[in-house]
């Protein structure tokens, strides 16, 4: 349940591009997360709803997060697969010399913001 | 109807933090401290083992112990018997600690005096892996009865930690752990990962690792 300490670093980092880009109001915040970046995007959602209530610039802002997959690869047979289906062990060829090569990302994609 | 734009961040959520590890990492080589970020599950013998580390290297080198949980201060009691300087931090119900909460308990505490600091993070392998705390190197403990599979249910960990320590193995033959693959199971997820087998209780194999860190923090305070 490390959800509520992204919010609060996702809000930090907002608030300041915010006030670099003087910002006075924002609609919605999207981020990106991955399947196996360990947030889970309920808990993330609903930590947002809370965490926004003490804020000025974001208040009102809604939380839009985009799911990314995760792909592993696989170094013996060169192939990708969906991680969450067969885990660390390529389904193709049974090796274990694979990694992950996307869907651990935590991204704070876009902004929109309210021109005053 | 108000007008909106919309800005293109593509930033890691992290990006700030990481921002502030690095910071935090400048300070302390400045102040000659060397901050060691342990981490574990629950009941793996940080502690215990802490306790034996202390015992050997604190006649040499400067040692302090931050103690971060949810609550209580037992492991900060256990420590301070050892006669070394010792805080505990509270995390407010947090499951880990970032590096502006680190420098927080750092300035509390007051490092100048101290040549290593050990935070001792909360018991869990999962959040404090995805935070730096500004640690000049992260440890992680595993210990036998949590099983060899670990590092494939918790690649994160073994990826950003630098030493591995193995504890418990005193146990060995009364639990299906299989040493040689959680060692090849970690360094699969970090090749350069500096494994060590322990057991804290019998304090078989802490002198290795107690070398292996005052090495470690006398060249980083040089």
């Amino acid at each position: 349940m490390h959800e509520l300490g992204v919010v609060f670093h996702c809000i930090d980092q907002v608030n300041s591009i915010a006030s670099e880009n003087n910002v006075k109001r924002i609609n919605s915040v999207t981020v990106e997360i991955g399947e196996v970046s360990t947030v889970i995007p309920e808990l993330f959602e609903d930590c947002w709803s809370w965490a926004v209530k003490k804020e000025t610039v974001l208040k009102d802002a809604k939380i839009k997060i985009e799911k990314i997959k995760a792909v592993t690869y696989c170094e013996a047979c060169q192939k990708e697969y969906p991680t969450i289906q067969y885990g660390k062990v390529c389904p193709y060829c049974n090796s274990e010399r694979t990694y992950l090569i996307k869907g651990n990302e935590l991204i704070i994609k876009e902004i929109e913001a309210v021109e005053v | 109807m108000d007008k909106v734009r919309i800005i293109e961040v593509k930033q890691s959520i992290f990006a700030d933090n990481d921002r502030d590890a690095d910071k935090l990492r400048e300070e302390l080589k400045i102040k000659k401290t060397f901050l060691l970020n342990l981490m574990s599950s629950p009941g793996s013998g940080k502690t215990t083992f802490l306790k034996g580390i202390i015992k050997r290297l604190k006649d040499d080198i400067s040692i302090g112990v931050m103690e971060a949980d949810i609550d209580s201060d037992v492991d900060a009691l256990a420590i301070k018997e050892t006669g070394v300087k010792a805080i505990q931090l509270h995390t407010g119900g947090m499951c880990h600690l970032d590096a502006s909460m680190t420098r927080q308990g750092l300035e509390e505490f007051g490092v100048n005096d101290l040549d290593l600091v050990v935070l001792e993070n909360v018991g869990n392998l999962v959040c404090p892996a995805e935070f730096d705390t500004g640690a000049v190197k992260n440890a992680v403990i595993l210990s036998v009865p949590e099983g060899h599979d670990k590092p494939l249910k918790y690649p994160l960990m073994f990826q950003v930690a630098d030493i591995l320590i193995i504890n418990k193995i005193d146990v060995l033959d009364y639990f299906d752990f299989d040493l040689e693959k959680v060692k090849a199971y970690a360094l699969m997820r970090n090749p350069k990962l500096k494994i060590f087998t322990v057991s804290a209780k019998t304090e078989e194999g802490l002198d290795d690792v107690a070398s292996y860190l005052k090495a470690e923090v006398l060249a980083w305070t040089k």
